[in-house]
């Protein structure tokens, strides 16, 4: 985050424009913690909760960032990919651990196919990433409900009764995940002043941080950047263009299926049909309330956002309640905020792109610039 | 075979595709025990209920601001016409007229800001009206809790205040266009010819206009914006305009669609209704920079065709209602198909 000047002076203005979001909401905030009459204790114990539970599948959106392909609507593939394997390893009865880790193995292929699709598209819509790959995410979700609740029990053995719907194939639902509820929550079980710490899935969300890092460094992570710039000077200065969007694409949807296995172990129970559907804006909406805009985000804006957006999430129906004395307001509130935030943050970044675009041409022209 | 071949070259693969399905569909549906009649009437009403949705989609392609997923943005403007009918206890075509009147200024009034805010964003268009319309829907959420309306059958019984999720406009103006004039051909097929006729008087009002200088001009600008400029034409303004136009017909299409539907549906109601219009126009052959009325007419009989034939045809045949998956599929894959054929196009 530049805070500084040309001349290496700090600058308010410049602070306040490039954080005006993550500012906005801090506000918001500080006036509605007081009117919603929570706890700091509980609200620290929710933020702790709420960042294990989504950090992971927010910093799945990072690689195609970099990649310049914007934001990854079609991480909500990784997410179908991840409740797959966890449906399958709920019918398996394989609990704990061992239960999540072959979830993860079982979604791995499956996203990294579809990962490789979306990649595929994205590369024939270039320019209009974002659009596609959010109908793709419906259009998916539709080969989903035909997997899921035509082929599961009959195509696909299920043995168990209580996944099938009673007419004999079909998963039911909402699926209970009680084997594997918390188990890398709970694993290092550690607790500071009566709030319980998440410390396992911390640790896998902070070596997936490192892994970031890394691979920013790597000659990959070098191309993507290039790529993310100009697609032609990369292209000219020999980089695999095309195939290096793809990768970026499928680590992502790779990433985001583990995210979503991480954020079902921590609910506990999963909605066939419609747990996947929230991941992709929840996600998105969360890395851009922490300050992140389409062509750039880092690690920090992941966690300032999660804090940020779940601090809302959480207050807002409270403080719609005592406000108004209705606590449907708050609700609407915070979705009106989700999609606004959204909104605002997509016509900035398109706006700057444009303002830019009129200056190029005008230079090119000889005129004032 | 060459014939055939440059036939459905010139036609497009998936509406050939979609067409044949269809075609099956209304065949098999005798052997299967699903009355015919009660089909075609089916597709009739729905086609008429739609139509002028899918007819707003052709504004914005013309004028180059690409597919209208804003378009909840016009339903708004159309609900607040219509709940304010209500509230002004008009019934009968007085009140769809009132519903219509009170809607337009609102439509223009939206459409004029939501195009303003478009020209910022020349080439992020798609993506900026989904989320648009999305954040409008969840703003007028608030709005429809808050809002002073205060007619009984519209608000929560106990509180007094605070819209109902589904209004029924029944006793008002229920079905006013749908039954005038309408001719009952059999028991299960009636024609709802009074609403085919305001769909048929819309799509010539929209082909008239382009046919008029500015209406010529709002194609030129979406059809080669360079060229557009250099003839001297007010870019920015031609798109606005265009945007009110297809603002103000979702406006008057949600109506139709209430009148026929007959009930009014606010809060999440209006959340994707855009995806079906902009599905339906695509299936009709349109692309993302090209929309004439016939690929409206077409795209809207096909679609809603579909959807009024798969839940009983394919049910009865499979025993399963697939029908939501289906959709989910025709009408996505439909989206993404235009969606990455442009920019091969755009890319040579």
């Amino acid at each position: 985050m530049k805070k500084t000047g040309l001349d290496g002076t700090f600058r308010l203005d410049r602070f306040l424009l490039t954080n005006l979001v993550p500012l906005l909401f801090i506000g918001l905030s500080a006036v509605a913690i007081p009117i919603s009459q929570f706890s700091g204790a509980y609200l620290v114990q929710e933020m702790m909760i709420r960042l294990a539970r989504n950090s992971f599948l927010v910093l799945s959106l990072l690689i195609p960032i970099i990649a310049g392909m914007g934001l990854n609507f079609g991480m909500v593939l990784g997410a179908m990919a991840g409740q797959i394997g966890l449906i399958l390893i709920t019918d398996w009865m394989i609990l704990g651990l061992p239960g999540l880790t072959l979830a993860a193995l079982i979604a791995t292929p499956i996203a990294m196919v579809l990962g490789w699709m979306c990649g595929a598209i994205l590369n024939r819509a270039k320019g209009r990433e974002m659009v596609t790959s959010y109908i793709l995410g419906f259009f998916i979700n539709g080969l989903y409900q035909l997997v899921v609740l035509y082929g599961f029990g009959k195509v696909v053995p299920i043995k168990s009764a209580d996944l099938v719907l009673s007419r004999g194939f079909g998963v039911r639902n909402a699926v209970n995940l009680l084997g594997i509820r918390n188990c890398l929550d709970n694993l290092i079980p550690l607790s500071i002043q009566g709030i319980r710490v998440p410390l396992g899935t911390f640790l896998v969300i902070g070596l997936f941080c490192l892994f970031i890092v890394w691979f920013r460094r790597t000659k990959l992570g070098q191309d993507m950047r290039a790529v993310g710039q100009d697609m032609d000077v990369a292209r000219s200065a020999g980089i695999p263009v095309e195939r290096t969007r793809i990768v970026s694409i499928v680590i992502s949807t790779v990433l985001a299926a583990y995210g979503q296995i991480i954020f079902l172990q921590n609910i506990g129970t999963m909605n066939t049909y419609n747990s996947h559907e929230q991941a992709g804006m929840f996600a998105i909406a969360a890395l851009l309330v922490g300050g992140a805009s389409v062509a750039r985000a880092t690690l920090p804006n992941v966690f300032v956002g999660v804090i940020l957006f779940h601090l809302m999430f959480v207050v807002s129906p409270m403080a719609g309640k005592y406000l108004i004395g209705e606590a449907q307001l708050g609700e609407y509130f915070r979705v009106f905020v989700s999609y606004g935030i959204i909104a605002v943050s997509l016509v900035l970044y398109e706006w700057r792109r444009a303002r830019d675009r009129a200056y190029a041409r005008r230079s090119l022209r000889g005129g004032e610039v | 075979m060459g014939k055939l071949g440059s036939f459905v070259d010139h036609v497009g693969w998936p509406r050939v595709i979609i067409a044949v399905f269809l075609l099956l569909l209304f065949v098999a549906a005798p052997f299967v025990e699903v009355r015919l009649d009660a089909s075609i009437g089916d597709t009739l009403v729905r086609f008429g209920m739609n139509g002028v949705l899918v007819l707003a989609m052709v504004p914005m392609i013309q004028s180059g601001c690409g597919l209208n997923f804003g378009l909840p943005l016009g339903i708004i403007a159309g609900l607040l016409g219509a709940v304010t009918s209500l509230e002004l206890n008009l019934t009968g075509l007085a009140g769809f007229a009132a519903a219509l009147a009170i809607a337009v200024p609102f439509g223009l009034l939206f459409g004029w800001a939501y195009g303003r805010l478009l020209n910022k964003v020349k080439g992020g268009e798609m993506m900026i009206a989904t989320y648009v319309g999305f954040s409008s829907v969840a703003f007028m959420c608030m709005m429809w809790l808050l809002l002073p309306y205060r007619n009984p059958t519209m608000v929560w019984g106990y509180a007094g205040k605070g819209l109902r999720t589904t209004i029924s406009v029944q006793e008002y103006w229920g079905g006013v266009l749908s039954d005038l004039l309408g001719i009952r051909v059999t028991d299960f097929l009636s024609v709802p010819t009074g609403m085919l006729l305001f769909v048929g008087l819309m799509c010539l009002l929209v082909w008239a206009f382009f046919h008029t200088k500015t209406g010529t001009a709002m194609t030129a600008v979406g059809t080669n914006p360079d060229f557009a400029r250099a003839s001297g034409i007010d870019i920015d303004r031609m798109r606005t305009l265009s945007v009110m136009m297809s603002t103000t017909l979702g406006a008057v299409g949600i109506i139709v669609y209430q009148q026929s539907f007959g009930f009014i549906q606010l809060y999440m109601g209006p959340f994707f209704m855009a995806f079906p219009s902009v599905a339906a126009i695509l299936i009709g052959g349109a692309s993302v920079h090209k929309a004439t009325l016939t690929n409206v007419l077409i795209g809207t009989f096909l679609f809603q065709g579909i959807l009024t034939m798969t839940p009983s045809v394919i049910n009865s045949m499979l025993q399963t209602d697939m029908s939501e998956v289906i959709r989910i599929i025709v009408s996505n894959g439909m989206i993404l198909y235009a969606l990455t054929r442009v920019t091969r196009v755009n890319s040579k």
